[in-house]
């Protein structure tokens, strides 16, 4: 454990104390106890910023499982720094936020803060972790905080469909990533990023390279909300505003562009990822900026617009790692889409988390977030209209703000993108630098409708449940630092670029540089008449255009019909699931555990007997066989007569004692073999159990009005017959076969020398193979707390009824 | 359960109990070196409890014993997780134990072991699985 372990738990370890904080000082907001946490992380993440801008990387290990090459590395990389700086940034702003956002009266304060630092030591363990399990667990546990957060006013129908929905979806991807891990595992023999990088080119010949990808890529792709896996993003919108901004916007969607960032070294240079990773980002990017102008939520357009810019970060991704295949650093044109997707990755968390506050306070401080009931905001929230305006025009591409500038580099990347000679681009490129122009008039366009239509036009007070109203300052703090952010990038990119940019690319593009050499990373403003400055003139006055006529073709939209939406698709698909596996589990839960037994019982035979069988396994080796004594002969025939004895009984206590006979004659057979541990549990358990059948017999159901003894039914009988014999001989086989030493002899040796106890029994129970007892105690945990909650649960109801 | 005058049980327990309850704990410490250990310990200590409950009626055993063996349940678990987890503060793998001796005035010397308390968590979740149990469906008459 280092210092960098606890700085990814720390939170987690806050969040242990919250519910204490939130109870002990109701008077007090909790998230004034949370605030100092990311503000500090982020101080000691920025003493980093020395080591990664030389060119070096932090690593720390701490053992977990070696036997399985899991541990808990911590790897401070370029890459791995810009995120965490980014998580601990805005996690600190928007916990300000969030202050003046949740009143600590009405509000679930305790949950939310819990969840809320949950989220954040999961997200720094996906981008700090080098090892891909650790890093996985850490990946899912960002889904299910997600999950949490966005369900947090739980008594709302579209909160809890939201929260299922994300969870459904990225879980799904994150089982499919957990896939790509172990197939990369097979394939390397490792689980340590660096070691996988180290290998080189022997990946990429191996028959298992192209699953692994498609497998990684899918875990990508559903976090980052990628076509056709982005409906969830839109309504997870139900989580509160700060949530929104702080998730679902600048960090955790953004987990899987660090996810390909990451993976580029490994598997950038084939053409099947170059394609998926900017196909799927040049189609998400356009079809979510077509969607956004169709929303009426600011939210929703907020959310849409999220969707599209991603998918803008995952194309520029996936055209930089075309660079790789040009083997020389000077002069290489390709790169500039890494810095743009890097830059624009930053940009975009300051002027999207500055507008998702700026929704958050409108919604506050009027009570709706329908564009079509806001307008004429701009005299009772200048600020916030300032605010918005902003992170607009930022968004939009329009000079001077920082998303001009990551939109002419990106720009830049997708014209260079004519002029590969490698995967059929010298024709298909063409599509690109079009289609990327196309997706920014919409950019323009939502971003105009975002601020136009809540700041100007007609006031409505009639509309409105409150009477609007400036925000208190301590809610306008969070977006206006992040608004200066906006402001000062745009005027001087260049405090980012040798900073942050440069050190994140030399973790993407690791091949590229040479011992000692780094990325020269230079973002000006003026580059002279270049294509893309007309390109953004084009964007700028087609934009205009179309934002005015709106009104008069924005009914195209309607042609689409909902029926063929991926929204439909999803929730018919999760229909269908659930009443199909309804209708299988009926058809063979009839809730009688007698045909339960029957179908375990036949299974147990089918599966033992066939393997026997097919195996040739039985076999019969009398050779070291001790002779039978008198005691085991007369306790064999106790049990043989007892067993059978039940089957002519007439009541159930009867056979309930019998059974509890044969339990104490198997017992004593313990304690001729002498194995004292043995006999007492047997004992005790048969004490116990018959105690519980008492208790039970209440429950059972009456068979039948008088007490008979069984009828006798034939396929029972074969059934207990072909247990029994199968049992015989598997027991006979285990005997007879002697395929490798047995274990105890390593228990003899090592009980007394490796853990000081003298009852091996005991020892293997507690130390040898503790893992097992404590998943076994847990299951009992579990078990009698089912038993529990089934039995009150049907009391209460009973009452009620 | 009906309520049956059964007095030479219901003196015999006064006496039996003890020797059981005991019995069980002895059984437990000494699991280490000598037949016994969590699981058995802790299924007679049930077991002495479950011959309460046959002597006496469930509402008299729980004026008795007020134990929520949920609760039980509860800290014994978290009795085998926290010496299992406490491993990794010392920077060993998960689940590894440790043991020492001491001297003591009167017993002498003495191993202590720190499987012993998860042994002591085995021991707690015993009881209060099996008393759950018993005491839930018991109950629901």
């Amino acid at each position: 454990m280092s210092y960098l372990h606890l700085a990814i738990v720390a939170p987690l370890l806050l969040s242990i104390f919250i519910p204490a904080f939130y109870n002990r000082f109701r008077r007090i907001h909790t998230g004034w106890f949370v605030l100092p946490l990311p503000i500090l992380l982020f101080f000691y993440f920025i003493s980093f910023l020395a080591t990664t801008m030389s060119g070096k990387s932090i690593i720390k290990t701490a053992n977990w499982i070696p036997s399985l090459g899991i541990n808990f590395t911590v790897k401070i990389d370029g890459l791995g720094l810009l995120f965490s700086l980014l998580i601990t940034g805005i996690g600190a702003l928007v916990v300000l936020y969030s202050i003046y956002y949740l009143a600590k009266d009405k509000e679930k304060l305790n949950n939310f803060y819990v969840y809320l630092l949950l989220f954040m030591s999961a997200m720094l363990g996906v981008v700090l972790s080098d090892n891909l399990i650790v890093m996985y667990a850490f990946w899912e546990l960002t889904s299910f905080s997600s999950f949490l957060l966005i369900g947090y006013w739980y008594e709302r129908d579209k909160s809890r469909y939201g929260a299922q929905k994300s969870m459904l979806i990225t879980v799904f991807g994150g089982l499919a990533m957990l896939g790509g891990i172990i197939l990369l595992n097979i394939i390397t023999g490792t689980f340590s990023l660096t070691e996988i990088m180290s290998q080189g080119n022997e990946i990429y010949s191996h028959v298992l390279f192209v699953p692994a990808l498609l497998c990684i890529l899918l875990g990508a792709f559903t976090k980052s909300a990628q076509f056709p896996f982005y409906i969830w993003l839109p309504d997870a919108m139900e989580a509160p505003t700060p949530v929104s901004a702080y998730l679902h916007s600048a960090t955790m969607v953004k987990a899987g562009i660090y996810l390909v960032a990451r993976f580029t070294p490994v598997f950038g240079e084939h053409a099947l990822w170059f394609w998926l990773v900017a196909g799927a980002g040049m189609l998400t990017l356009i079809w979510g900026s077509i969607f956004s102008v169709k929303q009426t939520d600011l939210k929703a357009i907020l959310a849409f617009s999220t969707v599209s810019q991603l998918g803008l970060i995952m194309s520029l991704l996936g055209v930089g790692a075309a660079a790789l295949h040009y083997e020389y650093l000077d002069d290489n044109i390709f790169t500039v889409a890494v810095t743009a997707a890097i830059f624009h990755l930053i940009n975009h968390a300051t002027f999207k988390g500055s507008l998702f506050m700026a929704a958050g306070i409108v919604d506050h401080e009027t009570g709706t977030r329908d564009i079509r009931k806001l307008g004429g905001l701009m005299h009772f929230m200048p600020i916030t209209f300032t605010i918005s305006i902003v992170g607009a025009f930022s968004m939009a591409g329009i000079p001077p703000f920082n998303g001009f500038l990551s939109k002419e580099m990106f720009f830049t990347a997708m014209v260079h993108v004519t002029e590969m000679d490698l995967f059929r681009l010298e024709t298909l490129g063409i599509l690109f630098p079009v289609l990327a122009w196309i997706a920014s008039i919409f950019t323009f366009i939502y971003s105009m409708i975002l601020v136009f239509r809540t700041f100007s036009g007609k006031y409505q007070p009639e509309k409105l449940d409150k009477k609007p109203h400036e925000a208190p300052i301590g809610m306008l703090f969070s977006p206006v630092i992040l608004v200066s952010l906006v402001i000062i990038f745009g005027f001087f990119p260049n405090l980012l670029s040798e900073s942050l940019i440069s050190p994140a690319m030399a973790s993407i593009l690791p091949s590229l540089l040479g011992e000692g050499e780094e990325f020269i990373v230079h973002i000006s403003f003026w580059h002279g008449f270049t294509i893309e400055l007309f390109m953004t003139l084009g964007v700028v006055i087609l934009g205009i255009i179309l934002f005015k006529t709106h009104h008069k073709w924005k009914k195209i939209y309607q042609a689409i019909p909902e029926k063929l939406s991926l929204n439909r698709l999803y929730d018919s698909m999760l229909e269908g699931i659930q009443s199909d596996s309804n209708k299988l589990t009926n058809s063979y839960m009839n809730g009688s555990i007698r045909s339960y037994l029957v179908y375990i019982f036949i299974f147990f035979i089918f599966i033992l007997g066939s393997t026997l069988i097919g195996k040739n396994a039985f076999k019969l080796d009398t050779s070291n066989v001790s002779s039978i004594g008198i005691y085991e002969v007369v306790l064999a025939i106790f049990v043989v007569v007892g067993s059978i004895s039940i089957l002519f009984v007439k009541s159930r206590m009867t056979s309930i004692i019998l059974l509890g006979a044969i339990g104490y004659t198997v017992s004593l057979f313990y304690v001729l073999f002498r194995a004292p541990d043995l006999a007492l549990t047997q004992l005790v358990i048969e004490t116990i159990s018959v105690a519980l059948f008492l208790v039970c017999f209440y429950h059972l159901p009456k068979l039948r009005k008088i007490e008979t003894r069984m009828r006798f039914r034939l396929t029972n009988a074969l059934i207990s017959i072909g247990v029994g014999a199968m049992v015989t001989l598997i027991t006979l086989s285990a005997h007879s076969h002697k395929l490798f030493d047995s274990i105890s002899q390593y228990y003899v040796e090592n009980t007394y020398t490796e853990a000081a106890g003298k009852n091996m029994v005991n020892v293997i129970l507690v130390d040898f193979r503790g893992f097992d007892t404590l998943f076994e105690i847990t299951v009992l945990a579990i078990a009698s707390l089912g038993i529990f909650g089934m039995i009150k649960l049907r009391l209460n109801r009973r009452k009620e009824g | 359960m009906r309520r049956t005058n059964n007095i030479i049980l219901e003196t015999a327990i006064k006496a039996l109990l003890f020797m059981i309850v005991l019995y069980s704990v002895y059984i437990f410490t000494a699991g280490h070196y000598y037949p016994g250990g969590g699981f058995i310990g802790g299924l007679m200590t049930a077991g002495a409890i479950v011959l309460l409950l046959i002597t006496y009626d469930i509402k008299t055993v729980s004026e008795i014993l007020p134990i929520n063996y949920r609760i039980l349940t509860g800290i014994g678990l978290l009795f085998a997780i926290g010496t299992s987890a406490g491993s990794l503060l010392f920077d060993v793998p998960f689940l590894t134990h440790a043991f020492g001796h001491i001297q003591l005035p009167i017993l002498g010397e003495l191993s202590l072991h720190t499987a012993t308390l998860f042994d002591l968590g085995v021991f707690f979740v015993v009881v209060g699985v099996t008393m759950t149990i018993i005491q839930t469906i018991g109950e629901d008459e």
